[in-house]
């Protein structure tokens, strides 16, 4: 791999890249069983000089700002090199975010450019805060001739002949503006440097490292810090190839383990948990005397990787379960939700190790990482190379609030002065998550201080950001809440979403305000749901400027209402 | 070409089998995550049965923000 000790910014560091593994595949795009795109570093190089040389000619300079809202695809990573290469600063836009949401992003990010797929800018020509949108240049993936784009361009066709300029960046330069969260009004765009980007990629590499001829299965979202990391900067500094697929159903990401035989893949705990149903329910099936000498072979293979995992050893003891991934399956990687232990037990019983990690946007990507020496299911691992991390004031069990210093912590908050002073005390990141060390120095997570939950598909749910769908409900007042906030668990899991409701005086919670309740909380992705809701007896504590006070009344809540009398929704 | 009423009928009955409930428990406005108690991932499958029986391609980004049968029906029904 490139020694990224050298580079001062990740335009330079892809740049060598593309010299020094020229003839490497690094990018294999494909929908469902049909490959559309197969790229060595020389090809992508070629590819990506006509946009960048097209965006200098359209003035975009260093230091501009360029969002990106695509699914995962090869045009995601050939724009974003083009965009680092002119000096550009990145924001990845979640796709999965409303067109609403993605506008107000837009905005608050200031992005020159945009670079969208067809099917979403076309929801976002669509969407009524359209005619406020200031971006200056936007080009669109995949439209076709003749559609209209509202002005936009088609990228296919926004090409220069030419050589571009190659604009060097120092690496207290901002590299990209990441949206945590936000989309309620008070967006958290984390700036980060491309020294926390080459930092972040040297202290992962230093313990999985990647290599050409690995292939990385992308499919986390690329705007996610992880998929960002592991399947794009990691991949292409190491000279490996990134594997796209334009479909998420579970019967192609299993075809797609074998077909390109994937060496590593990033993935929430949902997707783990479907590859695990599938592999019980496979298992129920085979005759009694079969699942036996099944039953047996695990029970080896676990007793012969209890100290660290032996690939060889498992492949050949359990040489059907290693086909379907391929074969070649070196660890499935996951982080940015719980998982619960006994999945990634099962995997790793299996000889496919599950290495589990913490982290957040605003250190980048990963704070600890389970080095499977050995293989730990209860804990999220140690502290990666250079990141320092303590416990501010724990209780008598050890448990507190975790704090992180590193080179890849970032730089603040995007225009929020007074958010970045209350995250980042003294160089120290407060993570909002609560945490002890064992004695080995393993983390283990024990909930949130935040109002907060993380989905089982690794979306962080800020309550204030969904609330405004009950905007107008006909009730006194309502207020929404993570349900571990106002009743901590010491754990993690069970994350949901409740809405304490107050009723005016003499209304009764009919089936009306229940039928309006749900037919709200149906416009909202499934994934942002409110679980529950709970009737309060007395109004809500607010503040002389009449905003409720959440915190307050979260421990009111807490202390005179019962997880167990939440109705579910 | 069947009827939207029919696509819908059918698709009902296909979910039933697919996720092994009684047809009866579901109805075209029901929300299927919560009443069939399924993620995103497991609709995907379904979605995959859907297709294969009626012969259609949908992309993922189609059943994006999708959470009642009625509405999936006529996703489908469009490209019959």
């Amino acid at each position: 791999m490139l020694d990224l000790q050298k580079y001062s910014c990740l335009g330079a560091a892809l740049r060598d890249a593309m010299e020094r593994f020229g003839g490497e595949t690094c990018l294999i795009e494909a929908d469902r069983e049909r490959e559309k795109t197969r790229l060595t570093y020389s090809d992508f190089k070629e590819i990506s000089m006509p946009l960048a040389r097209a965006l200098e000619d359209a003035d975009f300079d260093a230091g501009d700002r360029a969002a990106i809202l695509m699914t995962n695809q090869s045009k995601w990573l050939i724009s974003a090199y083009a965009i680092f290469y002119c000096g550009g600063v990145l924001v990845p836009l979640d796709y999965k975010l409303t067109a609403g949401e993605q506008l107000q992003l837009l905005e608050h990010s200031k992005a020159k450019v945009l670079v969208a797929e067809h099917y979403l800018w076309r929801a976002i020509m669509q969407s009524p805060e359209f005619q406020n949108i200031k971006t200056k240049l936007v080009l669109v993936t995949e439209a076709p001739l003749g559609a209209e784009l509202a002005g936009g361009f088609r990228w296919e066709d926004f090409r220069r002949k030419g050589t571009p300029d190659f604009v060097m960046r120092q690496r207290e330069d901002v590299a990209c503006v990441v949206y945590s969260s936000g989309t309620g009004g008070r967006p958290k765009g984390c700036v980060l440097t491309h020294e926390n980007y080459l930092e972040q990629c040297r202290a992962l590499t230093a313990w999985y490292p990647f290599w050409p001829g690995v292939r990385y299965l992308s499919i986390l979202p690329t705007n996610h810090a992880i998929d960002f990391m592991v399947g794009f900067i990691g991949p292409f500094v190491c000279g490996a190839c990134v594997v796209h697929l334009r479909t998420l159903r579970p019967e192609f990401v299993r075809d797609a383990f074998v077909r390109y035989r994937i060496t590593y893949v990033a993935l929430v705990p949902m997707i783990v948990k479907n590859l695990e149903r599938g592999l019980r329910a496979k298992f129920d099936e085979l005759p009694g005397w079969k699942r036996a000498i099944l039953n047996r072979m695990i029970a080896l293979n676990k007793m012969l990787t209890r100290r660290k995992p032996r690939v060889k050893v498992s492949r050949t003891l359990l040489p059907g379960v290693h086909r379907a991934f391929g074969g070649e399956v070196l660890a499935l990687i996951t982080g940015g939700a719980f998982m619960e232990p006994s999945t990634m037990q099962f995997f790793y019983d299996l000889g496919i190790p599950v290495v589990n990690g913490y982290g957040l946007t605003e250190a980048g990507t990963a704070l600890t990482l389970n080095d499977l020496k050995p293989f730990r299911a209860d804990t999220v691992g140690k502290p990666l190379p250079g990141v320092e991390l303590r416990v501010l004031s724990p209780n008598e069990e050890g448990i507190g609030e975790i704090a992180a210093r590193s080179k890849t912590v970032m730089s603040h908050y995007l225009d929020d002065a007074e958010l970045t002073l209350e995250t980042i005390v003294d160089g120290w990141l407060l993570t909002g998550d609560l945490g002890r060390f064992d004695k080995n120095g393993h983390l283990q997570l024990f909930g949130r201080k935040k109002n907060m939950i993380v989905t089982e598909g690794g979306k962080n749910i800020y309550p204030e950001d969904i609330e405004t769908v009950f905007d107008g409900l006909p009730v006194k007042e309502y207020c929404v809440f993570a349900a571990n906030y106002v009743w901590p668990q010491k754990k993690l899991g069970r994350e949901m979403l409740v809405m304490a409701l107050r009723l005016e005086q003499n209304q009764r919670f009919d089936s009306a305000l229940l039928g309006e309740i749900v037919a709200r909380n149906r416009r909202l992705p499934d994934f942002k749901r409110v679980g529950g809701y709970v009737i309060c007896e007395k109004d809500f504590p607010r503040t002389a400027s009449m905003k409720i006070k959440r915190q307050a009344l979260a421990e009111e809540l807490g202390k005179t209402v019962n997880r167990a009398a939440v109705v579910g929704l | 070409m069947p009827t939207a009423e029919q696509t819908l009928d059918e698709i009902l009955s296909l979910a039933a089998a697919h996720f092994k409930v009684p047809r009866e428990k579901l109805r075209p406005d029901d929300d299927f995550f919560k009443t069939l108690g399924i993620d995103s991932l497991q609709t995907l499958d379904l979605l995959t049965k859907l297709e294969n029986h009626f012969r259609v391609e949908l992309p993922d980004y189609e059943l994006q923000g999708v959470s009642d049968f009625r509405t999936l029906a006529g996703k489908i029904q469009a490209r019959l």
